[in-house]
């Protein structure tokens, strides 16, 4: 059968009194695209904080690649393969589109905490960098500051830097949140090309988004997925209806 | 927003220089030859101690802006790391000097540089697990640690005198003892340049840019696989190291090590020379070490209450020109660049004079203020304009005020001129 990729147990998260996270199980299996959906406030974000580091559940375990990661902090969860967007964007404001890139790049190329070799010696960075920069249509952006970027093209970083250390396992948190139709559908062929062969989480509220791009597709609702399948088995569910779909329907 | 206004002018980034040879080394080279051809240029001996303290200003400002413009971290307390290798310095061509030891003077602020290494490391390590405000906080009372225990182990600090030394009598080099000025100037001349390549070569670095991607957002630093307290704490030893460096320089160039060089005011000395330079960009502090170095010597002769007017220019740079002296000049070259500096010089002159007259008014009120309440009525004289008043003069007052509020009532009237110039040469650039 399919390895499991990321399997939480029993994860749970509370902020002070209140229990955001209430339990989840779930197993996202090795290169599927899954995503996840619910209303506002469900606790998406907070999950994909768990999952990466940036939030210690008060419960349960996370284990990626098979091994238990809860204990660890962010930049070893990444350096173990996994890497995440964020919903509100979260770039090298005052750096070069080009330098936000190649900090995605670095160390994953070995570079490390160097600081007797130049940075541009290494071809290998300045490739990747070029190649990712191409691919998410920045390249003719490389020397601008970060901070000056329109809003979709701050988006298209997020991502950028995101997939740029080439991590299997990866966690975008509304990518497409405030882009145009157009800009959308962009940013799915893209989502699309850069996950192949890989593992993506995807928190999204587009449904249109949701049911061309995923392979299967968990309900998150009060803290507790209340659905896991395919996107017809998803979208014929009855609890999924009344709880989520019922109320947003499009 | 006109995105390329604001392209990647910092010197951190990438670009700044081409990668051909001339290129890469020319800069080098003429600031080499630069340094070298200085002294017989100015020939007096004040000329050649300001040149020197400037030298040491210089490695100290660039070192402390390895952490407040690269890193985002704000000390006050990057003094200890400069005192503490001004003293090993001392100590070490004291002990070189009795054992008659092989090394001469030219390798003892490697010494300094050591010493900050190892001081950085240990402080760092508390430190830098922190960062912003608190890490701010425990530098104010690491350096208060470091300055209370001077006056506790007298032996090794020499109490309030502190500990002296003589550079003349180390092994000589190509004949020279270092006794005269000239010579220790060139020692510092190339300490610093050697110091400026490399901090400058660390900006190009991994660590250097992962320095950079920290003081933007520590954040996300951690989810490309940096640990941004591994980040800080390697800035702040490598930092501690060149401060250290500036110490030994010092150390050599007084030939005394006593506890005013760890003290607040060098502290705060260097963060102000750092900001008023422009910690955004490379040579800012460069720019900021050598202004302040020289207002220090220049405005301390001429008038007690310096300090003020120092305190005032860092207010009106904070206020007026947040990215500091470089920040300007960074401004204008983009005119430049564009050909449209043509366009807010005429304005900046009409603007210039009212500034002036309320400048002096200023100065001349601070500096009567200062006669009557301090000096007990002692006259004012200022020798240029053949001038001899008692502070309390009328007439004076008058003439203060009126160049004060008139010079001010003026330059508000003009000051739309120059900022409506700067739009029309900005605007018009980027269209052409
Ligand atoms: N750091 C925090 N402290 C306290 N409460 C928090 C914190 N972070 C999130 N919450 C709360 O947890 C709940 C879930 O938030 P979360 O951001 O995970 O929701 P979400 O599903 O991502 O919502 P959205 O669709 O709006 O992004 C919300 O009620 C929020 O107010
Ligand atoms: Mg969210």
């Amino acid at each position: 059968m399919s390895v499991s990729e990321i399997e939480l147990k029993g994860l749970k998260k509370s902020f002070g009194p209140t229990e955001v996270i209430r339990g989840i199980d779930l197993s996202v299996v090795k290169g599927e695209r899954h995503a996840i959906i619910g209303p506002n406030g469900a606790g998406k974000s907070t999950l994909f904080g768990l999952v990466s580091g940036l939030l210690k559940p008060t419960s349960g375990a996370i284990m990626l690649k098979g091994q238990d990661i809860t204990p660890l902090p962010p930049h070893l969860i990444n350096r173990r393969g996994l890497s995440r967007s964020f919903q509100v964007t979260n770039i090298f404001h005052r750096m070069s589109v080009w330098e936000n890139v190649r900090c995605g790049v670095l160390w994953s190329i070995g570079q490390r905490y160097r600081f007797w070799r130049d940075v541009d010696s290494s071809p290998e960075a300045n490739e990747r960098t070029e190649r990712i920069l191409t691919d998410f249509n920045l390249i003719d952006r490389k020397d601008v500051l970060a901070g000056v970027l329109t809003y979709a093209e701050q988006r298209a970083l997020e991502i950028a830097i995101t997939v740029a250390g080439g991590a299997d396992v990866i966690l975008l948190d509304e990518p497409t949140a405030g882009m145009s139709r157009h800009e959308t559908d962009r940013a799915v062929d893209l989502i699309r090309k850069v996950s192949e062969g890989r593992t993506l989480m995807i928190v999204e509220h587009d449904m249109s988004v949701i049911f061309g791009l995923a392979d299967r597709i968990s309900v998150l609702v009060y803290g507790a997925i209340i659905a896991t399948g395919t996107p017809d088995q998803i979208r014929n569910d009855p609890k999924v209806k009344e709880a989520y779909l019922g109320q947003e329907a499009h | 927003m006109t995105g390329d206004v604001v392209k990647a002018s910092m010197a951190s980034e990438r670009g700044f220089f081409p990668t051909e040879l001339f290129a890469r080394w020319g800069v080098w080279v003429a600031l080499a030859a630069l340094l070298l051809v200085l002294p017989l240029v100015f020939k007096s001996g004040t000329a050649l101690t300001m040149m020197s303290l400037m030298g040491i200003a210089i490695v100290f400002a660039l070192s402390y802006n390895m952490l407040l413009g690269q890193t985002g971290m704000l000390s006050f307390g990057h003094a200890v790391y400069y005192g503490l290798g001004a003293y090993l310095v001392v100590h070490a061509i004291n002990i070189v000097t009795a054992q008659r030891l092989p090394i001469p003077l030219p390798l003892m602020p490697l010494i300094g540089g050591l010493s900050g290494l190892f001081f950085g490391i240990l402080f760092g390590w508390v430190s830098t697990k922190r960062s912003g405000t608190a890490f701010a906080m425990i530098s104010l009372g690491l350096a208060e640690l470091v300055g209370s225990s001077s006056l506790i182990l007298r032996g090794f600090f020499g109490g309030e005198e502190g500990v002296t030394t003589n550079r003349a009598k180390l092994l000589r080099v190509f004949d020279w003892n270092f006794g005269p000025q000239i010579q220790v100037y060139y020692l510092i001349a190339f300490w610093c340049l050697l110091c400026m390549y490399l901090m400058y070569k660390i900006t190009r670095t991994p660590l250097g840019r992962m320095c950079n991607a920290t003081r933007d957002n520590a954040e996300r630093v951690q989810f490309v696989g940096y640990n941004p307290q591994v980040v800080r704490f390697l800035a702040f030893c490598l930092s501690g190291f060149f401060a250290g460096i500036a110490g030994g320089l010092a150390a050599i160039n007084f030939e005394i090590a006593n506890s005013a060089l760890f003290s607040a005011v060098q502290s705060g000395n260097v963060l102000l020379a750092t900001f008023i330079g422009g910690a955004g960009f490379f040579f800012g502090p460069v720019i900021g070490a050598v202004l302040v170095s020289y207002l220090q010597v220049m405005l301390s002769d001429l008038t007690e209450v310096w300090q003020l007017y120092f305190g005032l220019m860092f207010i009106a740079v904070v206020m007026f020109a947040p990215q500091g002296l470089a920040g300007l000049i960074m401004m204008h070259a983009t005119l430049v660049k564009r050909g449209t500096l043509m366009k807010v010089l005429p304005s900046y002159l009409v603007s210039f004079i009212p500034a002036l007259a309320m400048t002096a008014g200023l100065i001349l009120i601070i500096e009567m203020l200062f006669r009557i309440s301090v000096k007990e009525g002692e006259a004012l004289v200022i020798r240029p304009l053949g001038l001899n008043m008692p502070p309390t003069s009328p007439v004076l007052w008058g003439v203060a005020l009126v160049l004060l509020i008139g010079g001010g009532f003026l330059f508000r009237m003009t000051w739309p001129m120059v900022s409506n110039a700067w739009g029309r040469a900005t605007s018009e650039g980027a269209a052409a």
